[in-house]
């Protein structure tokens, strides 16, 4: 199927619009219903839990042993960073997409994976150190509504990374000139969706005490 | 059977020139920057709690418009995208709000003993 056909395929709607993009529109709107309900249940339960470890204030364990609050703000607010910079990377890839720069893809690609592998990676960090500090998900209700919120977050990070891997071998062998650049654009707008749901978890989980 | 058309006849490439420039996304990606350590700087300084959710609030949702309007190219695109976005998300909100409140209203009864 020639690429112009495929274009023609996606304008067979009443909107005039590339129906691919319509339907991950559509899908992240569902996931905004699926995050609210995440974050909805994190805050109903936010200063509920009757047994530590808690986020912002010390923690005393039945040892007598004195815990600083669990959550690592200096980790998460430099894994922020990481992310918010993946997206201008997966913007700038777009970018060079459309101008048929198939070197400034593969550049922009490649830094935005290895961002967001960072951001898995201190997200997993940060995982081992709460269950090292006596953090698990049935410990108490601020673990139980962090771990879910949070996992659920990673593991479409990592759902992220693996469909832009996929777009980056297909650069990689040539197969993403101008008039497919869309396949880009609908996983960067998935990409730009998880970031900002982190601008959102960071905000509520991490800084309002 | 369709007959092939170009992209640029579909009128595609025009509308992705409407995108941005890459120096758009620079100065966006360094204001994301300057908002997030403004964020982490403000938690750290305890004259700033008594407004400090109000401020964190508004700085959080300054970073989701501007990720929204120029990375995910609201600005720019098909008002119908940002139908699809905003409308769920404005029932997330909504969602999200009520539920707090309905569950704060609920511990508060159940506090004082009435439930």
């Amino acid at each position: 199927m020639s690429h112009a056909s495929t274009y023609a395929m996606e304008l067979e709607t009443t909107t005039g619009l590339p129906s691919r993009k319509v339907a991950i529109w559509t899908f992240i709107g569902s996931e905004c219903m699926f995050f609210a309900s995440l974050i909805s249940t994190y805050m109903v339960y936010k200063g509920k839990s009757l047994a530590g470890p808690y986020p912002h204030t010390p923690y005393t364990a039945a040892g007598g042993e004195v815990f600083k609050p669990i959550l690592n703000i200096p980790l998460t607010s430099v894994s922020t960073f990481v992310l918010l910079m993946s997206s201008l990377g997966v913007v700038l890839a777009l970018a060079a997409a459309q101008r048929g720069s198939r070197k400034g893809v593969i550049t922009w690609l490649i830094v935005t994976i290895i961002l967001g592998s960072m951001f898995v990676g201190g997200q997993v960090y940060e995982f081992n150190s709460f269950v090292h500090e006596g953090l698990t998900l049935k410990q108490n209700l601020f673990g139980a509504s962090f771990f879910v919120l949070t996992g659920f977050h990673g593991a479409h990070v990592t759902i992220g990374l693996i469909w832009l891997t996929t777009i980056l071998i297909t650069a990689i062998r040539g197969k993403l000139p101008p008039d497919r650049a869309v396949n880009l654009d609908i996983a960067a707008l998935y990409w730009h969706f998880v970031d900002v749901v982190w601008i959102v978890i960071f905000t509520l989980v991490y800084l309002i005490p | 059977m369709t007959a092939p058309v170009s992209a640029e006849a579909l009128g595609l490439a025009a509308h992705e020139h409407h995108h941005p420039s890459t120096a758009t996304y620079l100065k966006v990606g360094i204001t994301l920057i300057i908002l997030t350590a403004v964020e982490v700087g403000i938690y750290y300084v305890p004259q700033m709690r008594p407004i400090l959710v109000p401020c964190l609030l508004i700085l959080a949702i300054a970073k989701f418009a501007l990720v929204a309007a120029f990375y995910m190219h609201l600005k720019t695109d098909s008002r119908l995208f940002s139908g699809l976005f905003l409308f769920p998300l404005l029932i997330a909100v909504v969602i999200v709000i009520g539920l707090i409140a309905l569950m704060a209203y609920h511990f508060a009864f159940a506090i004082s003993g009435h439930i």
